[in-house]
């Protein structure tokens, strides 16, 4: 196989694993926080404008894993860094 | 009308005007549309003033985003609201109008740029220790970092860089995200999905922008408070 072919091989399907197995972690953790802050909004209801700030605080945090995820598969697909360099020097 | 083809990640590559080494990009005219919405709107708004008890309506509404920002500002540092509310309310207001203008066609947000995220970002980075220092002092700020023992000193510098980082790259590859997923949905299903994706993308940039907010402010708050803290069992 030419490299050229290796490395778009390579491109594409680290993009697809990096999104799908990126997105697993962030997902679940997602779901226990919001688990945990509709309890407690359940258990104290006078606490739930401090217990929805620290919420949406923790799912930004959470949520930046995801997302850095997807810049990288971003980057892969579309601005790949390799591919470039490959194509130049296949240009010549 | 699109501007950023679908295979640029950023508003940075698409030139509109090139005068000698001076290149306008889009990020840098549709920040500067931003710009001057703000500043012109808040001139026209604050020329008019009154304290009668019929307001006019564009008073009502800034009224209305001065105090919710207010409010959650002194929900988090408790006291010196006034001190933080300019940096806090300037940033959540320029973050919070460029992306709601991105329902315009033909309107790129500069926030989905990362150089602009960048630096707001590196403002947020030098911010930090600026009201740090102001409020308790330069030793009792460097303090800080050798705390609980000085092997931590490392990572107390570690996690104000990749916070930074964070902040930056969560701001960019969100807006980001919502543009690629919109153009690639117009590809797929032209008519209905797209429009539910523009409505959804309005309320994420609201939420990206009061998380960039609140987050500044709680990065704010935890280089200040300590000392009052102490101060306050001291006495």
């Amino acid at each position: 196989m030419e490299s050229i072919t290796l490395v778009a091989i390579a491109s594409v399907v680290t993009a697809g694993l990096c999104m799908a197995i990126g997105s697993i972690g962030p997902a679940l953790g997602q779901g226990r926080s919001i688990q945990s802050a509709l309890s407690s909004i359940a258990q104290q209801p006078d606490e739930r404008n401090s217990l929805t700030r620290t919420l949406f605080v923790g799912l930004a945090m959470i949520e930046s894993i995801a997302i850095y995820c997807f810049v990288i598969s971003m980057i892969l697909v579309f601005a790949n860094p390799f591919w470039t360099y490959v194509v130049k020097k296949a240009g010549g | 009308m699109e501007i950023v083809a679908i295979d640029q990640i950023s508003p940075d590559a698409v030139i509109l005007l090139q005068i000698g080494f001076i290149t306008i990009n889009a990020t840098l005219a549709y920040t500067w549309l931003v710009m001057a919405i703000l500043v012109v709107g808040s001139i026209l708004i604050t020329r008019h003033l009154s304290s009668e008890r019929t307001l006019s309506r564009w008073q009502n509404i800034m009224e209305v985003i001065i105090n919710a920002v207010m409010g959650e500002i002194s929900e988090i540092s408790r006291e010196h609201v006034r001190r933080y509310f300019p940096f806090i309310g300037s940033l959540f207001l320029f973050i919070a109008l460029s992306n709601m203008l991105t329902f315009i066609p033909g309107y790129v947000a500069p926030t989905s740029s990362l150089t602009t995220t960048a630096a707001l970002a590196v403002a947020v980075f030098f911010a930090v220790p600026i009201y740090g220092i102001a409020s308790q002092g330069v030793l009792e700020y460097l303090k800080e970092y050798f705390r609980p023992n000085f092997l931590f000193f490392p990572f107390h510098v570690m996690g104000e860089f990749s916070r930074t980082l964070a902040l930056a790259v969560r701001l960019f590859g969100n807006l980001m995200s919502h543009e690629k997923v919109v153009g690639i949905l117009l590809a797929v299903t032209p008519l209905f999905f797209p429009v539910v994706m523009q409505v959804l993308g309005l309320l994420i940039g609201l939420i990206q922008a009061y998380i960039f907010a609140i987050l500044t402010m709680v990065y704010i708050a935890s280089a200040t408070q300590t000392h009052e803290e102490a101060h306050k069992k001291h006495n």
